[in-house]
C-alpha cells in the first residue's frame, strides 16, 4: 500500500480531484459532525431559503453520533453510521460547498454524480473501531442543534484522522472494485 | 418457590450492559484473529488488526467499542418455580438499562417513531421472556446495533423452495447488504415457525457462540455452507473486499405451516456484544 495523503480542511476542488478511490488520507485540522436529523434540518433551512448555522464550503462532514463525553475526555467512542441514510439529503449540501464525507457503506447514484458534478469524495472509516478513532480526536465543541444530543452538529479537532477514498470525482467506487477483485465464482 | 427481587435483577441487567459495551467476548476476537490469518486482502488485513486493537483499547480503558452501545434486547428464562417480589420483571429490567447506560456513558439510541425525539434512557428495552422449569433465572442482554438491524429481513418462501431456496436468500441479503452491517457479520438465520417466531429464531441464533455449530448435523451442514458462500462474496472486512465477510453463520429452526416456509436473517456487525446472568 502507498504512502497515505494527508489532507488538512478546508478542501478546494483541486485537493479532491487529485483523490483516487482506495487512497489512504489521514486528515488534520477541523471537521463538522452530522447525522440524520441534523442532515433534515440543514436541508429544511436552504429549502426555505434560511441562512445555515455552519458554514459548509471546503468543508468535510462526518457521520457520527458519538457515545456521551466522559469526564477528561475530548469526546466519547465515535466511530461512522451507515452512510446511506444521507442520501437524501447530501446533493443539497454538496452543492452548497461540501466537499468530503465520511460514513461506512454505499452511497446512492445521486450521491455519486453530485459529488462528479460538485467536486467532492466520500470517505470510509473502519465501521465498530469507535474507541481506536477517538483517540485521533483532540476536541469537540457543538456548534448547533444541541437538543439533538447525540446528533448535535459538533466541530472536531483531529489529528491523522484515518479514512479511506471510496467514491472520486470521477466516479469510481472502491466497495465495488474490492468485491470484484475478491469475488470467488 | 424461589424468591428473586427485583432489585437483583436491576443490578444484573446494569452489569451486564455496561460490560457488553467495553469487553468484546472471548469468542468474537477468537473469530477476528482466526479471520487475519486467513485474510488474503491487504485493505481486509489493516481492517481487521484496526478491530483487535480497538477491542483491546475498549477492554482496557472501558471505553465504548462502538459508539453505538445499541438497543438493549433482553431474553429472559423465567423458571416457573420463581417468584419476583419487590417489583414489576419488566421495570426491573428497564431500571437496569437506564442505570447501565447512564453510568457507563453509553449512547442512548432509542427514539419516537414519527419525531425521532429520543426518550432520553435508552428505554424501553426489548424483553423475551420464556417460562421454562427450575427455579432460576436467566438473563442474556444483547447490545444490537442499527446498522446490522436494518440489514435484516424476515421473507416468506414457498414450500417448493426448499432448502437449497433457503440458502440462496440468505447468501443473497448479505451480499445486498454490503459494507453497511460492518462485516465481518455474525449471520442469524431463523427458519420455520410463523412470521413473528422466524424473526425471534433468527436473533436467539445470534445469541451462540461463535464457532459453536448447531446440535443438529443437517443444520450445522447448512451452516457451514452459508458460511462458506457468504465468504467467497468478496465483500470483506469493512467492505473493503476481501475473504472474511462473515465470522459465522447460525442457525435456528422449527416447524412451521404445511403452506409456509418461513425465513429471517438477522444480521449482526463485528461488535458481537452478549452477556449472560444466572440468578
Amino acid at each position: 500500500m502507498s504512502d497515505p495523503v494527508v489532507l488538512t480542511p478546508p478542501l478546494t476542488d483541486e485537493d479532491v480531484m487529485d483523490l483516487r478511490a482506495g487512497d489512504r488520507v489521514l486528515i488534520t485540522g477541523t471537521m463538522l459532525t452530522g447525522r440524520d436529523a441534523a442532515h433534515k434540518r440543514l436541508v429544511d433551512l436552504i429549502q426555505k431559503g434560511e441562512k445555515l448555522p455552519v458554514d459548509l464550503k471546503g468543508q468535510i462532514i462526518y457521520f457520527v453520533g458519538p457515545t456521551p463525553t466522559r469526564p477528561g475526555e475530548a469526546i466519547g467512542s465515535a466511530g461512522p453510521t451507515t452512510s446511506y441514510r444521507m442520501d437524501a439529503y447530501s446533493p443539497i449540501l454538496i452543492e452548497r460547498g461540501l466537499k468530503g464525507m465520511i460514513g461506512k457503506g454505499s452511497r446512492s447514484r445521486e450521491v455519486v454524480e453530485a459529488m462528479v458534478r460538485h467536486k467532492a469524495v466520500y470517505f470510509a472509516a473502519v465501521g465498530g473501531a469507535a474507541a481506536l478513532i477517538s483517540r485521533r480526536i483532540l476536541s469537540s465543541e457543538i456548534l448547533a442543534y444541541e437538543d439533538l444530543g447525540p446528533e448535535a452538529i459538533r466541530r472536531l479537532q483531529v489529528k491523522d484522522f484515518p479514512v479511506i477514498v471510496v467514491n472520486d470525482t470521477e466516479g469510481n467506487d472502491l466497495y465495488e472494485q474490492g468485491v470484484k477483485e475478491y469475488a470467488i465464482g | 418457590m424461589r424468591e428473586i427481587t427485583a432489585g437483583e435483577i436491576t443490578r444484573a441487567v446494569k452489569e451486564m450492559a455496561m460490560s457488553a459495551a467495553y469487553h468484546l467476548g472471548e469468542d468474537v476476537v477468537n473469530a477476528l484473529e482466526k479471520g487475519l490469518e486467513m485474510e488474503t486482502s491487504p485493505a481486509g488485513q489493516d481492517v481487521l488488526k484496526q478491530l483487535l486493537e480497538n477491542a483491546q483499547i475498549a477492554d482496557e480503558g472501558k471505553f465504548p467499542m462502538c459508539q453505538d452501545t445499541g438497543f438493549a434486547v433482553i431474553f429472559v428464562e423465567l423458571g416457573q418455580d420463581v417468584h419476583v417480589t419487590g417489583g414489576d420483571l419488566n421495570e426491573a429490567i428497564n431500571e437496569g438499562v437506564r442505570q447501565g447506560y447512564e453510568e457507563a456513558y453509553l449512547r442512548k439510541s432509542v427514539c419516537h417513531p414519527f419525531t425521532r425525539k429520543n426518550t432520553g434512557d435508552n428505554t424501553p428495552a426489548i424483553i423475551h421472556v420464556k417460562v421454562v422449569p427450575g427455579d432460576r433465572l436467566k438473563l442474556t442482554l444483547a447490545g444490537k446495533g442499527g446498522g446490522s438491524e436494518n440489514m435484516s429481513r424476515v421473507m416468506m418462501l414457498k414450500p417448493s423452495d426448499g432448502k437449497d431456496g433457503i440458502i440462496e436468500y440468505v447468501v443473497q441479503r448479505v451480499k445486498e447488504s454490503g459494507p453497511n452491517p460492518c462485516p465481518p457479520i455474525v449471520v442469524g438465520v431463523g427458519i420455520g415457525g410463523t412470521f413473528e417466531r422466524a424473526a425471534l429464531l433468527a436473533k436467539e441464533a445470534l445469541l451462540r457462540h461463535i464457532g459453536e455449530p448447531n446440535p443438529d448435523a443437517e443444520l450445522a451442514e447448512m451452516e457451514r455452507t452459508i458460511l462458506e458462500r457468504v465468504n467467497k462474496l468478496g465483500i470483506g472486512p469493512a467492505g473493503l473486499g476481501g475473504r472474511t465477510t462473515a465470522l459465522g453463520v447460525h442457525v435456528e429452526m422449527q416447524p412451521c405451516h404445511i403452506a409456509s416456509l418461513p425465513v429471517a436473517v438477522n444480521i449482526n456487525c463485528h461488535a458481537h456484544r452478549h452477556k449472560e446472568f444466572i440468578i
